[in-house]
């Protein structure tokens, strides 16, 4: 009943992908409400919300598969993590009750709709900034006492997470933005594009800003990059950013491009989240606790990984033909309400 | 400010007062939507079968009732899943290597399997054809019936532990995850739970309709569906109650095999009984002097319902040491509260059936008031029913190997009553929104218009049409002109017409 490496990488790596798949996902429908203030108007209110009603349930459960797979492989990554982020993580929780909820009331209202809409977009700032910070509180590093978090309940704040939470929330807008420009037409497009024009340049610079403060945090993480054999992995990843980068800002001016600035912002949260992980491996939560030490034995950790292994690619079949049946562009007037 | 109020309280009755008032709210949902959805895609399927627009009618009304639930289930249930590690690390990490993996299960097998097609039960009728929308309808009601199963078996395990062992690091690791997660009172658990979803249903369903009825009565003008859905509900109350009351006693007693507290706590036995025990129907629970106050019982009825036999003997809390004993007032009261519905249910499905039997199911008025006043009762007992459970395994989390007070977080009470307070704000506030849009609805009732028109003749898309006629039932609603359903009267005439 030991902890069995492959294993402990394997899960690792599936979780890595499960909060990817969320952060991209869910990115674009906080996106939507981050997005939603330039759009006064109800018809491109009721629009936006159209394009991601069908699909935005589907969406945040890859959250709940982030925690709940942390809780099944890792369960004492899951009990340090969550009391030490547990401001930001009630904030997420709050928020997303918010936003959640406003897909649905504001169509049962006139009076109420405008309150709806401000917690819509409040719902989704929040949401998107506490996700940043709960990922810069765990890059810059988690106070450990024995199996639980040692440190108070204040830690996690500093102007790195601050940081950090801002460059979520400009990135999930530029996923936003990205996204109308592929399910819109119109003015509505027209504009997305220009939004996606200045959040893109807002997600350069924080990126940039990140990059930079990173290896300094901590001297594992820039020896992690700057030395061999680090540094051959890393290397490639700046160099594909600043390419990905390039073609996307071309492609936002090029009018019949309507799913290659989706696609390639995609890419670029793929990069980043790859430099990440550069970061933080082969530690759980940085800098004490490693992934083989947090894992449960091969008896837990196998259980879960079969049918993972059996039941990710179904989800992934059906989640697309959700998708592929609510493909093409959204009609404002569409929907049961 | 409000920080410094928690100061002097103690985390781990905030962490508990916590968890209890988001799983009772989060659970107020799933209690409803189990049901709906399986209600949901048996009027779908009726109305493929039989080409009857009322059953579509009905389905179009009750789906945004369902819509506007489901979201309410769903970001609740999302609290749920932090609420461990936030305020249960403690728990969290020891019990994680067992029941971890048994809640990432429910994550994919169930919550993908809904969310994923809801999207295609709600808006995909006409994109994907009536074969494939109704295959959304069944998995999704299957999904919801899935997420219940394992959650449950999580926490039957929580219950009667079996099947693991327990690793130097102090963590309960599996051994056997059959036995895990077919732990004793699982089975019983989950029957019991379904059932009560299915109930609470039923009786929401049959409220609204007896609503209607009666608000209809002097008119020509009852909705088809309206007597539709009544009578659909009636049947299920009758025939479920007594399943339901059946299975609570089976429950029982499993729950006497392996938490026999628990049930001395239900049944207010502070002194053991060696010739037979009283059922108390009345009492208060003194739990200074360990004694009940002012019973009132029936002799030996305890004794003839958990054994069998009316002279077989029944330990009470005296044979229990001081520490192990759950509160017994909680327990005891919660208890006859769901008891006392199931009961209540049962007269009503009775009720309806000697009704029906006279053929006055549409017209017995005191049927339909006591029907409408049953509306809410699923939703009492089902909360009312785990306030027993939960409350009655105290002081233990997981049953006789970890205390409550070692399950908590290493937080100060600062923080979880900050974030209990929160929480209280919040759900209270978006969720009683949330319910008054809900009652809005079923207020309105089923409409005419809520056929989409050209949907009966084929996946035609009527986009364009519904919307216009939302917004005007939206200003017909906000206007506080509701009661003024001069709009449909000519409508109406048509469908029966048409009928
Ligand atoms: C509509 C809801 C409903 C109704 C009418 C009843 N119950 Fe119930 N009961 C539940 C809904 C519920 C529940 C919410 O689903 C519980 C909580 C945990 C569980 O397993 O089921 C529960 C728990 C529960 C327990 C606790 C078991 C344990 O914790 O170990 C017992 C002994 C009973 N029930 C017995 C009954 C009896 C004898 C009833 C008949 C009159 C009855 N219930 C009606
Ligand atoms: C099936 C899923 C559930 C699980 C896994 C679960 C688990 C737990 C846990 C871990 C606790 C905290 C530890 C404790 O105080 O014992 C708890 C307490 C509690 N739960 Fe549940 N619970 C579930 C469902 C529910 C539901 C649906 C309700 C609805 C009312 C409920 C009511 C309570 C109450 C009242 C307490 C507080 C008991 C006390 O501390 O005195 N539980 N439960
Ligand atoms: C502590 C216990 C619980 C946790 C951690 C939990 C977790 C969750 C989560 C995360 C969701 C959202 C899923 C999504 O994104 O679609 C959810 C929804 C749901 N849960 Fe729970 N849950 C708990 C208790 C229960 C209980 C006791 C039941 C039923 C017996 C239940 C049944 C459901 C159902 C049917 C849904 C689907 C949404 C709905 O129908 O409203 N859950 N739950």
């Amino acid at each position: 009943m030991d902890v069995v490496p492959w294993l402990a990488y394997s899960w690792a790596f599936l979780l890595a992908l499960a909060v990817f798949i969320y952060v991209v996902l869910d990115g674009f429908d906080l996106g939507l409400g981050i997005l939603y203030p330039f759009y006064p108007e109800k018809r491109d209110r009721d629009l936006l919300m159209n394009t991601v009603a069908p699909v935005w349930d589907g969406n945040e459960t890859w959250l709940v598969l982030g925690g709940g797979g942390l809780f099944a492989a890792f369960p004492v990554a899951y009990a340090i993590l969550m009391p030490a982020l547990y401001v930001p993580i009630i904030a997420m929780l709050l928020a997303l009750v918010f936003r959640g909820v406003a897909f649905e009331f504001r169509w049962r209202t006139q009076r109420w709709l405008k309150y709806w809409d401000a917690a819509f977009i409040g719902g989704s700032l929040i949401a998107a900034f506490s996700q940043g910070i709960a990922l810069g509180a765990m890059v810059q590093g988690v106070e450990i006492d024995g199996r639980a978090y040692g440190g108070g309940w204040w830690d996690w704040l500093t102007p790195f997470t601050l940081l950090c939470g801002a460059a979520v929330v400009v990135g999930y807008a530029l996923l936003g933005a990205t996204w109308l420009i592929m399910k819109t037409e119109g003015p509505v497009q027209d504009r997305a594009r220009k939004l996606a024009w200045t959040f893109g340049i807002g997600t350069v610079l924080c990126i940039a800003a990140v990059s930079v403060i990173t290896p300094f945090l901590d001297s594992v993480y820039y020896s992690r990059w700057f030395e061999m054999p680090g540094l051959l992995i890393a290397a490639p990843v700046p160099v594909a950013v600043a390419v990905i980068l390039l073609l996307l800002f071309r492609s936002l001016n090029v009018h019949h491009h309507e799913y290659r600035p989706f696609i390639l912002s995609l890419i670029l949260f793929a990069l980043c989240f790859i430099g990440l992980g550069i970061s933080i491996f082969p530690d759980l939560i940085p800098p004490d606790l490693t992934i083989l030490a947090a894992a449960t034995p091969y008896n837990s950790q196998i259980f879960m990984f079969v049918g993972a292994l059996v039941l990710l690619p179904l989800i992934l079949g059906y989640t697309a033909y959700a998708y592929w049946v609510f493909r093409g562009k959204t009609s404002p007037d569409e929907g049961y309400h | 400010m409000t920080v410094f109020l928690f100061e002097g309280f103690d985390a781990v009755m905030l962490a508990r007062i916590q968890f209890a008032f988001t799983v009772a709210f989060h659970f107020i949902f799933p209690a409803f939507t189990i049901g709906l959805a399986s209600y949901l895609a048996v009027l779908n399927g009726l109305y493929l079968k039989s080409g009857d627009t009322k059953f579509l009618n009905l389905f179009k009304f009750w789906v945004k009732i369902f819509a506007i639930t489901f979201a309410m289930g769903v970001v609740s249930g999302i609290t749920m899943a932090y609420q461990f590690g936030t305020n249960w690390s403690v728990f969290s990490d020891r019990a994680g290597p067992v029941i971890g993996p048994l809640m990432a299960y429910e994550v994919l097998t169930a919550f993908f399997l809904e969310a994923g097609f809801l999207g295609i039960m709600l808006f995909g009728r006409d994109r994907v054809g009536p074969g494939l929308h109704m295959a959304a309808c069944v998995l999704v009601a299957f999904g919801t019936a899935l997420s219940a199963t394992w959650i449950l078996s999580v926490n039957s395990w929580m219950h009667t532990p079996q099947g693991f062992e327990i690793a130097a690091n102090g963590q309960f690791v599996p051994v056997d995850w059959l036995e895990i997660m077919f732990n004793p009172s699982f089975p019983y658990r989950l029957a019991h739970t379904l059932t009560a979803a299915y109930l609470t249903t039923a009786f929401i369903v049959g409220g609204v309709g007896a609503w209607h009825l009666l608000r209809d009565h002097d008119h020509d003008r009852v909705h088809q569906g309206t007597r539709t859905m009544f009578s659909m509900a009636m049947w299920m109350a009758a025939i479920v109650a007594p399943l339901q009351i059946l299975l609570g006693d089976l429950h029982g007693l499993n729950t006497l095999e392996y938490q026999p507290q628990k049930v001395m706590a239900m049944e207010g036995h502070y002194e053991s009984h060696p010739e037979g025990a009283p059922l108390y129907l009345f009492g208060i629970p003194n739990e200074e002097e360990q004694r009940l106050d002012y019973a009132i019982g029936i002799p030996k009825a305890s004794s003839l319902i958990l054994k069998h036999d009316l002279n077989a003997p029944l330990d009470g809390l005296d044979t229990i040491p001081m520490e192990e004993r759950p509160p017994v007032a909680i327990v005891f009261w919660s208890f006859r509260i769901m008891v006392g519905i199931g009961f209540l249910m049962l007269f009503v499905g009775l009720w309806s059936l000697w009704a029906r039997f006279r053929k006055r199911l549409f017209t017995d008025r005191w049927l339909h008031r006591a029907a409408l006043v049953m509306a809410p009762s699923g939703l009492v007992a089902v909360l009312a029913g785990w306030v027993t459970t939960e409350v009655g395994r105290q002081p233990y989390t997981i049953w006789g190997l970890m205390r409550t007070s070692e399950s908590a977080s290493p937080l100060d009470a600062p923080a979880v009553g900050a974030s209990l307070m929160a929480f209280v704000i919040v759900y209270f506030f978006v969720f009683g929104a949330g319910v008054f849009y809900i009652l809005r609805l079923m207020a309105a009732g089923p409409h005419v218009y809520e056929e989409g028109l050209a949907e009966a003749d084929g996946p035609i898309r009527t986009a364009g049409i519904t919307p216009a006629q939302q917004t005007q039932a939206h200003e017909r609603e906000e206007g506080g002109i509701s009661r003024n359903r001069a709009p449909e009267i000519d409508t109406k005439t048509n469908e029966d017409g048409e009928g």
